[in-house]
């Protein structure tokens, strides 16, 4: 069993007892646990159920590489799935519950996976992609849904906050064990501005936990002494418990900071983003130990022989009282070591090596230990928990020689550098051949905005395993970043005793004739249940890139992120295809390192400032009246106003009837309003829109249409000429930013010798629609301008004052109904609008929604753009050919235009559509016809683009996109519902209402 | 995320204020261009793996266009210039061939 020892633990305190849950069992732990350590000091080894065949799985690793044991924490709005209990700090309250099981951990059905297991070997979810579709859905779907997959996602709104922070720095140093803190040391000294960020809560990594002894002394008097050497210095600034997340370009870095996950709801943000420039990154992240591929190794129980020491070290904890010890290398002695200091059992250390000779070993069999040589396990035997191992030669098949009780195995088949950060932005990786891992490539480092190295790789992560190497390379690298960055350095590095290690022995399988039963045991990716003889079937069927046997085994995906299953994985793949390890590569390492919350990723961007919001300057008249809101790009525009008692959809229909009855009022602030102004502005704006824009006389108003260079139309609205020199062009709510930086882009890039200035005034003026048969008497009851039908007629504008405001008034309609646009200065709005509504209550006046808007441009059939355009659509094919000048020789959009399938008499074409049954077409239905396409899909003829209950003729209008167009008149066709019917409806001109213009006319 | 001088401001701006607006130094074909001219311009664009011209726009900065030269693979800046620029600066085309004798010209 696992427990807590009666004596040592350097990062607990006993006298802080603190009560924590699991599966709703109250467990106790000590202060300075992590939640993995107590959890093991507890005898909580069964933690979860592996992906595919919900196998027992318990805890390996001790730091974010740990694949099994990854739990829920806490509670409806601070439930957090799948986090790993080897990072999880322990707080008195905790609650974790394990996932990915079905009924209950301890007894899961879905282990019945385990005899179906022949069915589902690498490749399984691809291979059933291409089975019947019904198998899929019925059959695979329903199981793997049940019970596959990791924790569930939260349902209650998060109850924590966070936040996004900045920082700038010389050089940043990420990671605070031994080889980070010498390189901060030197930087620091330098007096460059110097940034440490450590992912644990203490520094100084693994140097204590493997009794390394620097500058004579004990390693953690060292790194006491450079903590506080480091404290001290006012460029240094240190940072626990913040995991470097991604390298990006230019010395880009996010990290993720643990602020409050001990102490829920204290106020402060749980976690905060670093957003970091460094002008200079030092990677000391240090080395992660690999699993060794014998049959059972995925028992509760078998766990990495570091992670093992540094539970014993660290937390006083044991995972087992009888511990054996299997390796291919000298440092796993350290942990048969600690385990016999610490008064366990290690019945036997077995070694790959066929000869053992380094100090350690020298220094274990002079405690007693006995050392197996030349030896491997064929087989662990246990199923929820580790009962023993059977003893067998590495070099043979797998004949067992002796069995060994034993309640936990420490593996270690070797370290790998972690060198997810430095490979992030670019930097390669050379194979050392020694240790058997890649390390950074030091002359292949990812490159800075000059060209020159911008990250330096240090310690562990560079391949330097020994404590005496890593603080050489770590003074080198903080000397050699902090002279990049400008500063001068000395790399004086402290000194550390070097016990000679014998070299390691690559043991990819062990042992290594095992035969299929065997293999089909060892267990690569514990996460994914990706096994030996997975990978060597991908080879089989002829996989042959790394990147592709990932994808199709699922090696290395989820969480792993190639942490633990990496080299092992790809070294069985290279076996299989007769290559060497270096040509079969590494899959790409990409950020984040380890997962980071989204919570911390969205940041203060939620709920009400999620992102910014435009409002017109009768915004808060709106609020109080009512008003139901849609988005509008960035803008909210009230949809309608509901009266009491009114559904939206009655509001809408009232607002119609009121304003082509009496009296409409409408907010039109959000109207793009670009005033484009000198000597070369007529000349522009003819290349900017397809009709001609130069000739339009001082005081009048014209549509104008503007397209992209591949001719479809992407923008329209009435343009003004003020001047001589200066033009008001109106654009869409949505689309005023857009063609400001699209004129912008012509006049910079294209035609930067025209004399053109632009200006986007759309937040300097306030504009209402006065709207309907009484829109003339209130604009004259508010008096000041004359705005008769003979002084202002349709398609002019007029400066003057009304009811005292300054105003510009454009007679122009969007509705069809006598209508005048009235532009005062945004600060005056909301006067103006009271003003209007005030002199109007006599006439019936209403404010009126971006729905009812919509609904009268439909009646009269003007198009709107994003409803009748889609970004395919050229204006031709909405029959608005008018507007489109025949006589430049140029525009925007022109030559696009002249493409040969854009002038097909093919292409559908706007027209009217009218149910036969009054009812109203559904949105997004189409026009199908006979026959099937090349796909055997069925053929179609055409789409909605509009479609309305029209409250002013009673029933449903639509307009839509025909093969044929308007040529279709009369023609009755079928439209798609939904539910997979149909729906008669005839094809009409699509002005349904006063076609003459004679309401206008006025 | 790119940092690239604005050579109108001085700014060092991040990506984040800049708006990309991709291949630079393109002619505009328009009416009486042939179907290969006006493809070429409207969509066959450059993607190498090394020297590139870009646009970009200072957008939450001065709001100007400007012109940069990088390396994509290894995201060395080799410098920006005004968007009014016929072709790189004759110092910059230099500094190019200097650092990456391989390469064929901004063309
Ligand atoms: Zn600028």
């Amino acid at each position: 069993m696992s427990t807590r020892l009666s004596k040592g633990g350097r990062l607990i305190d006993r006298s802080a007892s603190q009560e924590f849950s699991f599966n709703g069992k109250k467990l106790r732990g000590l202060k300075g646990d992590s939640l993995a350590a107590a959890l093991l000091a507890n005898d909580q080894m069964l933690l979860g159920r592996s992906f595919k065949y919900h196998r027992p799985r318990g805890i390996v690793a001790a730091g974010p590489e740990e694949p099994n044991a990854i739990v829920g924490l806490g509670r409806d709005g601070r439930f957090e799935p799948n986090q790993r209990v080897t990072t999880t700090e322990l707080f008195d309250g905790l609650e974790a519950a394990s996932q990915n099981h079905w009924p209950s951990l301890e007894f899961d059905v879905g282990v019945i996976n385990n005899s179906l297991a022949r069915f589902l070997p690498g490749g399984f979810y691809y291979k059933t992609f291409m089975w019947p579709r019904a198998a899929w859905k019925h059959l695979f779907e329903p199981i793997i849904r049940r019970s596959a997959g990791l924790g569930k996602a939260p349902t209650a709104r998060d109850a924590d906050r966070y936040e996004h922070t900045y920082s700038f720095c010389d050089v940043l140093i990420l990671g605070g064990g031994i080889a980070g803190l010498q390189a901060a040391l030197v930087a620091g000294a330098s007096g460059a501005r110097v940034m440490l960020l450590e992912q644990a809560a203490h520094w100084g990594g693994r140097a204590p936990v493997d009794g390394d002894v620097i500058e004579g002394a004990p390693a953690d008097v060292w790194i006491n002494n450079a903590v506080q050497t480091l404290a001290a210095l006012e460029n240094v600034t240190m940072k626990l418990r913040t995991m470097g997340a991604g390298v990006y370009d230019h010395g880009y870095v996010l990290a993720e900071e643990k602020v409050a996950d001990t102490t829920p709801g204290d106020g402060r943000p749980k976690k905060r983003l670093w957003r970091i420039r460094a002008k200079q990154i030092v990677t000391a992240t240090g080395a992660i130990e690999r699993p060794l591929s014998f049959a059972g190794n995925d028992i509760p129980g078998v766990m990495l022989a570091g992670s093992v020491r540094e539970y014993v070290v660290n937390y006083a904890v044991s995972p087992g009282d009888r511990t054996v010890v299997v390796t291919n290398n000298d440092d796993a002695y350290r942990t048969a070591i600690a385990l016999v200091q610490a008064g366990l059992s290690v019945p036997c250390i077995i070694d790959a090596r066929s000869t053992v000779t380094g100090d350690l070993p020298a220094k274990a069999r002079a405690m007693g230990i006995r050392v197996e040589a030349g030896k491997a396990i064929a087989k662990v035997k246990g199923g929820k928990r580790v009962t023993g191992v059977s003893l067998c030669a590495q070099a043979g098949q797998g004949a067992v020689l002796e069995e060994i009780s034993c309640d936990a195995v420490a593996m270690s088949g070797g370290w790998s550098p972690v060198v997810h950060l430095w490979s992030h932005c670019g930097g390669k990786l050379i194979w050392d051949k020694t240790h058997a891992h890649f390390r950074p490539d030091a002359a292949r480092p990812p490159t800075g905005a000059d060209g020159l190295a911008m990250v330096v790789p240090v310690g562990n992560a560079n391949g330097m395993m020994t404590a005496a190497d890593a603080l050489v390379c770590g003074a080198k690298g903080g000397a050699a970043a902090a002279q990049a960055a400008g500063f001068s350095a000395e790399a004086k590095a402290a000194v550390a005793d070097a016990a000679p290690e014998a070299d390691m022995e690559a043991v990819w399988i062990m042992p290594q004739g095992a035969g299929d039963a065997l293999k089909a045991k060892m267990w690569l990716d514990y996460q994914n249940d990706v096994k030996v003889s997975d990978v060597q079937l991908a080879a089989r069927e002829g996989y042959t890139s790394v990147e592709h046997t990932k994808r199709y085994t699922t090696l290395g995906m989820a969480t792993d992120q190639g942490k633990l299953s990496n080299i092992n994985g790809l070294a069985v793949l290279a076996d299989a295809l007769h290559e060497e390890i270096p040509q079969v590569g590494t899959t790409t390492f990409r950020p984040p390192y380890a997962p980071v919350t989204l919570g911390a990723l969205a940041g203060e961007s939620r709920g009400d400032i999620f992102q910014p919001l435009r409002k017109t300057p009768m915004h808060a008249w709106h609020e109080k009246n009512h008003a139901y809101f849609e988005p509008v790009g960035l803008w909210r525009r009230p949809y309608t106003f509901p009266r009491p008692g009114e559904n939206h959809e009655q509001a809408v229909h009232r607002e119609v009837i009121n304003t082509r009855t009496n009296l409409g009022l409408l907010d039109a602030s959000t109207l793009g309003k670009i005033v484009v102004k000198g000597p070369d502005a007529g000349r522009f704006l003819d290349m900017l829109y397809t009709g001609v824009m130069s000739t339009l006389p001082v005081g009048k108003c014209r549509y104008g249409l503007m397209c992209n260079e591949q001719g479809f139309l992407s923008d329209d609205g009435v343009v003004a000429r003020i001047d001589e020199d200066t033009w008001l062009c109106h654009t869409t709510s949505g689309g005023a930013d857009r063609i400001h930086a699209w004129m912008e882009d012509w006049l910079q890039c294209e035609w930067w010798d025209w004399q053109v200035y632009t200006a986007n005034v759309t937040e300097q003026l306030a504009q209402v629609a006065v709207v309907g048969p009484n829109a003339r008497k209130v604009l004259e009851k508010l008096g000041g301008m004359d705005v008769s039908k003979e002084t202002l007629p349709f398609m002019q504008w007029a400066d003057g004052t009304l009811g005292g405001f300054p105003a510009r008034v454009y007679r122009i309609s969007f509705s069809g109904e006598l209508s005048y646009e009235v532009a005062v200065p945004a600060s005056m709005g909301l006067a103006f609008w009271e003003a209007l509504h005030a002199a109007g209550a006599e006439f019936g006046a209403m404010p009126y929604g971006t729905e009812a808007l919509h609904i009268m441009r439909a009646e009269k059939g003007f198009i709107m753009i994003g409803d009748e355009t889609d970004g395919t659509i050229i204006p031709q094919d909405l029959n608005l050919g008018w507007a489109i000048s025949k006589k430049k020789a140029d525009y925007l959009g022109k030559r696009g235009q002249e493409r040969n399938y854009l002038a097909s008499p093919d292409r559908w074409k706007l027209a009217g559509f009218e149910t036969l049954d009054g009812s109203v077409i559904q949105d997004g239905a189409y026009i199908p016809s006979a026959g099937k396409n090349a796909n055997g899909q069925g053929n179609t003829q055409g789409r909605v683009t509009s479609t309305y209950h029209s409250p002013t003729l009673k029933k449903g209008i639509a307009m839509g996109l025909i093969k044929g167009g308007l040529d279709r008149i009369g023609d009755v066709v079928e439209f798609t519902t939904i539910t997979g019917g149909t729906v008669k409806a005839k094809v009409v001109d699509p002005v349904f209402y006063d076609k003459d213009g004679e309401k206008n006319n006025v | 995320m790119l940092i690239l001088e604005c050579p109108y401001c001085g700014v060092k701006a991040e990506e984040t204020e800049l708006t990309p607006g991709y291949e630079a130094h393109l002619k505009r074909f328009g009416p009486g261009a042939s179907d290969e001219e006006f493809e070429a311009y409207m969509f066959a664009r450059k993607n190498p793996k090394g020297v590139h011209f870009e646009r970009w726009r200072h957008v939450y900065g001065c709001g100007k266009w400007f012109l940069a030269a990088r390396d994509t693979n290894t995201l060395e800046v080799f410098g920006t210039y005004p968007a009014q620029s016929s072709a790189p600066p004759a110092a910059l085309q230099d500094k190019i061939k200097a650092k990456r004798p391989d390469w064929k010209g901004y063309k």
